[in-house]
């Protein structure tokens, strides 16, 4: 399974640029970010194309920074594309705790990153249904 | 001499007369005292044992001083001088970390104090025709109960309204014409603030009279709320080991407040050389209990910082004057008039591993309110990028600092390495608060 970079960020400028200055120092490509504010901070989520050599580089610059399992699942980047996916959760009551996605190549494929409760029942239900669950491997690689 | 008096033979008692009243009840102190575990043991070693050992006020300073400290050390019982059945009171400081100090009182204790406040009250002219509104708190914060009773004794209509919910404060006053309330400096601001959202104008109260206390206030301060409200406010000034408030207070002269030297023996020192402080010399309060009981304290040292005020009250009062406090001697911070110890606070963070060891403190304004922030680190290793863990211990430190210090904080996380390092003389403590 994928996994993504969880950051937390103090609340003011030059932090973020703090992080991305780490990455761009250790070569690491961002895919996909999303911040979620919480007033005084806020944890920042990357996708990127090497997570561990993200998170040792932001630790030893002090930062707390840890991994995280995600799911990501390729979706049709048209119309309804995202529904499919969320239909097959919605069936079997599972729950998505946060997520973001990007676009892939545009007008064909998008790739939808979640937290569920369980990602393991979730990825084999999905699969199940016809859509690609990404490794890794995959998923990093432009 | 026509000025509102309580007790004329004391309060216009002769200086000589009065020193005389001091000696005898230093001496029945001390033998008081010698009935405590502690006393006992620290009047011993410096070679005092008999009460008969004073034989002058002068003889106060063979006396060791007695700290928080002494009164932490002695909790629960080593300072009572009464069988527990003669006490039917205690009040015990805030917190629930750290060693709690506390001062039992007999019924006579009671009965003295509430007669000390009764002058105080009476001292700024108000009577039993004022309906009064007690705004602080009831319980172990002496400040509501002490206030009561007097106001009581003098015959006000009290309403125990204790402290917060400024929206039925404002009706109450309305509702029953308050006309003298007690207050800490900053909530009254705050109340004058609110009157305009709750609908209700000056006119419609009939307010003449604030005794304000509990945190230090400056001249300006007390100015402010006088003009605001269209009233006079008198300086009160007390400490839970001294019973609480009633300890000095203003009278209608408002030119500093009347200690009452029949119930407490004064000095000023230097906080660190000890050496007496001149009449005007701003030094530590040192106080001596004269009346009590069932927890006499001798030569206790108050942290509080101020000077004894040199010439006579127009009032011709014979008690002498303390000026306006002017801080403190050590750390302690006084928080919309609550005692606040940082080490209280170090003590709630450094019971959370989920937070590292560097940490501040920040007090500021908000409106007339003090607003205290804490900012702690979170601890990089238990960070796992889960956002609702971080609420949950946000909201876990400020419910167990708020349990500790009875003062809601703002619980701030920052990244770890972020604040002031804890070896050395880290500042801790950040006070935008103007001087008062």
């Amino acid at each position: 399974m994928a996994e993504q970079v969880n950051i937390f960020i103090d609340n003011k400028p030059g932090r973020l640029n703090a992080v991305t200055a780490i990455l761009r120092d250790h070569d690491i490509d961002i895919r996909a970010m999303t911040i979620a504010d919480h007033r005084d901070y806020g944890v920042a989520k990357l996708l990127v194309n090497d997570p561990h050599a993200a998170q040792r580089a932001l630790a030893e610059h002090g930062f707390a920074a840890a991994l995280q399992s995600v799911l990501a699942v390729a979706i049709a980047d048209r119309p309804g594309g995202l529904h499919a996916l969320l239909e097959i959760l919605a069936q079997h009551a599972m729950n998505v705790q946060d997520a973001y996605g990007f676009v892939a190549v545009p007008g064909q494929r998008a790739i939808w990153c979640m937290e569920v409760a369980e990602p393991a029942a979730a990825a084999s239900l999905i699969a199940a249904a016809g859509l690609e669950v990404l490794d890794d491997s995959e998923l990093y690689r432009p | 001499m026509n000025v509102p008096v309580w007790n004329p033979a004391v309060e216009f008692m002769e200086r000589e007369a009065l020193e005389r009243l001091q000696l005898v009840q230093l001496r029945k102190t001390v033998e008081q005292a010698l009935k405590t575990p502690f006393y006992r043991r620290r009047l011993g070693e410096a070679g005092l044992t008999r009460p008969e050992d004073i034989t002058s006020l002068r003889d106060l300073r063979s006396i060791p001083y007695t700290t928080k400290d002494d009164l932490r050390a002695a909790y629960p019982h080593g300072l009572l001088a009464v069988d527990l059945e003669q006490a039917i009171r205690l009040h015990t400081s805030s917190g629930t970390t750290g060693t709690p100090t506390v001062i039992y009182h007999t019924r006579r204790d009671i009965d003295h104090w509430t007669e000390l406040v009764a002058r105080c009250i009476t001292a700024t002219g108000a009577s039993a025709r004022d309906v009064f509104q007690n705004m602080t708190n009831y319980g172990l914060f002496t400040g509501g109960l002490g206030l009561h009773y007097g106001a009581e004794r003098v015959g006000m209509l009290v309403i125990p309204a204790s402290s917060g919910n400024t929206s039925r404060q404002i009706q109450l006053m309305k509702n029953f014409q308050t006309t003298v309330v007690h207050a800490t400096p900053s909530y009254l601001l705050h109340l004058h603030a609110s009157l305009a959202s709750e609908g209700v104008d000056l006119e419609q109260l009939a307010l003449r009279k604030a005794f304000i206390g509990a945190e230090p206030h400056s001249e300006q301060t007390r100015r402010k709320i006088e003009e605001l409200f269209g009233i006079a406010a008198y300086n009160s000034y007390g400490l839970s080991e001294m019973n609480g408030p009633g300890v000095a207070f203003e009278c209608v002269h408002q030119t500093g407040l009347h200690l009452w030297e029949d119930a407490y023996l004064l000095e000023v020192v230097d906080p660190r050389t000890l050496r007496p402080c001149a009449e005007e010399e701003t030094g530590e309060i040192v106080l001596t209990t004269l009346q009590r009981q069932a927890t006499p304290l001798l030569r206790y040292r108050t942290r509080d910082l101020s000077c004894w005020m040199g010439g006579h009250c127009p009032c011709g009062r014979g008690h002498r004057r303390l000026a306006r406090i002017k801080g403190r001697s050590d750390d302690m911070l006084i928080i919309n008039g609550v005692n606040v110890f940082p080490s209280q606070i170090e003590d709630v963070l450094m019971k959370t591993p989920e937070v590292g060891t560097n940490y501040l403190i920040q007090i500021e304004k908000r409106g007339s309110l003090d607003r205290l922030t804490v900012k702690t680190e979170i601890y990089a290793k238990l960070f796992t990028g889960d956002a609702r863990t971080l609420e949950d211990l946000r909201e876990r430190l400020g419910e167990a600092l708020r349990s500790a210090i009875l003062v809601k904080p703002v619980v701030e996380l920052h990244e770890p390495g972020s604040l002031p390092v804890s070896e050395g003389k880290a500042k801790r403590v950040v006070d935008l608060r103007p001087a008062f």
